[in-house]
């Protein structure tokens, strides 16, 4: 561990909030893009089954 | 690979080589003006402009640097061959120090005098822990400014 | 050799193949990228050492680099499935393109904010117009233009192929980029990682090399999430993606 104790991990020097906001960014935009998949595809199966049912229904 | 693909495949390639080549040509033509700063050498052949606000860019000469009154500064910038003279008035960046490439923003008001109101610093591509740099020092091999 | 090659562009030119070989990835895709991407950070924020001259203000660099890289690659991979679009009109490129352009924007535009706030403590400014920072934010903006278009065209392979042509046309951006820091004086520094002799300490390479892959195998996982989505969506007709959701 470079740093002593927790506190200067999380100061990092003089750097602490610069590096934690572009590390805070980078999380919230990677979550965002995982995310984004995953309920996309759930609306889509659901969709998917609704179309299946009506149709169904018609015929 | 049949004919239709194959002229399809010409046409974008077509598109590629002829958008290369105007965007090629275009930086070109603005090439000088894509620069973000003057060199002290270009400076010192007078191809900047008197009383404009430019930017150049070089090494800091060590030893030069003076500090005066109220956060006055002045220092000499050097590309190894020409040198300019810079004054500065304000709070200089983290990586300002002597040896360092630095890009001060400012006019020029004389053959050599830059009077700058910004003063931003240039890093390099070299990361070195600290350890390892006094320990190149002391071999007797400064690290490299570029 | 070729011949192998050309099986396996004719098996990924179909939509249930893709959809089944990736599924079959994603597994081992997000372990590789949380085994490299996790420590690799970690370790870039706590355990590598500090810069000389910049302090802890370089640790930006274990996310700023893998994002510039992304953020290219993923426009290059996009024009690549364009030119395939255009001269093969192959439908699974068409849906990897249209997927590729939201997270290759993201990764851009992360590259221009870690940035933007690293250089403010090491060069003194948090933006400045040179060719390296401008030509990467016309980067962000060919991205966005690329997804407006995507939107605005309703019928899926026309906005494919409008959108195909603007990917290539500014492909040419790429090397603008990457040359941006020799071409001209920019206050962005050259490259660090070199094919030969990099200019970075070796415990800073090796962790900057893990996140690097790491971010590349997360890219990975998003662009294949993304892309079987896009299949649901087109193949819903198709009696196997019926079968799939369970209908």
């Amino acid at each position: 561990m470079e740093f002593e104790t927790f506190a200067d991990f999380i100061a990092m020097g003089k750097h602490g909030p610069y590096v934690w906001s572009a590390y805070g960014i980078t999380l919230v935009v990677v979550i965002a893009n995982i995310l984004a998949p995953v309920i996309r595809r759930k609306g889509l199966v659901e969709e998917i089954k609704r179309k299946a049912k009506r149709e169904q229904l018609e015929s | 690979m049949n004919p239709k693909r194959k002229q399809r495949l010409i046409i974008v390639l077509g598109i590629l080589v002829a958008v290369g080549l105007a965007t090629g040509l275009m930086t070109f033509a603005l090439r000088e003006n894509i620069n973000l700063f003057f060199t002290p050498s270009e400076i010192a052949e007078g191809k900047a402009p008197l009383q404009r606000r430019i930017r150049v860019g070089g090494l800091v000469v060590p030893g030069s640097v003076k500090r005066g009154e109220d956060l006055q500064v002045s220092f000499d910038l050097t590309d190894n061959a020409q040198q300019i003279t810079v004054r500065y008035a304000g709070i200089l960046p983290d990586l300002f120090r002597e040896g360092q490439g630095i890009i001060a923003h400012g006019k020029l008001i004389s053959g050599t005098l830059v009077e700058a109101d910004e003063v931003l610093a240039k890093h390099d591509e070299n990361y070195v822990p600290p350890e390892v740099q006094e320990a190149i020092e002391k071999a007797g091999h400064p690290k490299k400014e570029s | 050799m070729f011949e192998s090659l050309k099986r396996l562009y004719h098996k990924f030119g179909s939509p249930k193949y893709f959809y089944d070989i990736t599924g079959r990835m994603l597994p081992w895709l997000v372990a590789l990228s949380v085994l490299l991407l996790i420590p690799g950070l970690i370790y870039g924020l706590g355990f590598a050492p500090p810069e000389k001259y910049q302090g802890n203000s370089y640790r930006v660099i274990y996310i700023h680099v893998p994002a510039a890289s992304i953020a290219m690659s993923g426009y290059m991979l996009m024009a690549v499935a364009g030119v395939v679009v255009l001269v093969w009109r192959m439908k699974m490129a068409e849906m990897v393109a249209k997927s590729v352009a939201p997270i290759g924007a993201s990764f851009a535009f992360i590259c221009l904010v870690t940035g933007s706030i690293w250089g403010k403590p090491t060069w003194g400014t948090w933006w400045v117009w040179d060719a390296r920072l401008t030509s990467m934010l016309i980067l962000l903006f060919l991205y966005l233009g690329v997804m407006a278009l995507n939107a605005a065209i309703e019928n899926a392979q026309s906005a494919a192929r409008a959108t195909a042509v603007l990917s290539i046309v500014g492909a040419v951006n790429l090397p603008i980029i990457k040359y941006s820091v020799e071409w001209w004086n920019t206050l962005h520094q050259p490259a660090s990682i070199r094919m030969t002799s990099s200019a970075i300490d070796p415990e800073m390479l090796y962790t900057l090399l893990s996140c690097i892959a790491g971010f590349y195998c997360l890219f990975a996982v998003l662009v294949i999430l993304s892309t079987r989505c896009e299949i649901l969506l087109r193949e819903q007709r198709s009696s196997w993606v019926k079968k799939l959701v369970g209908v």
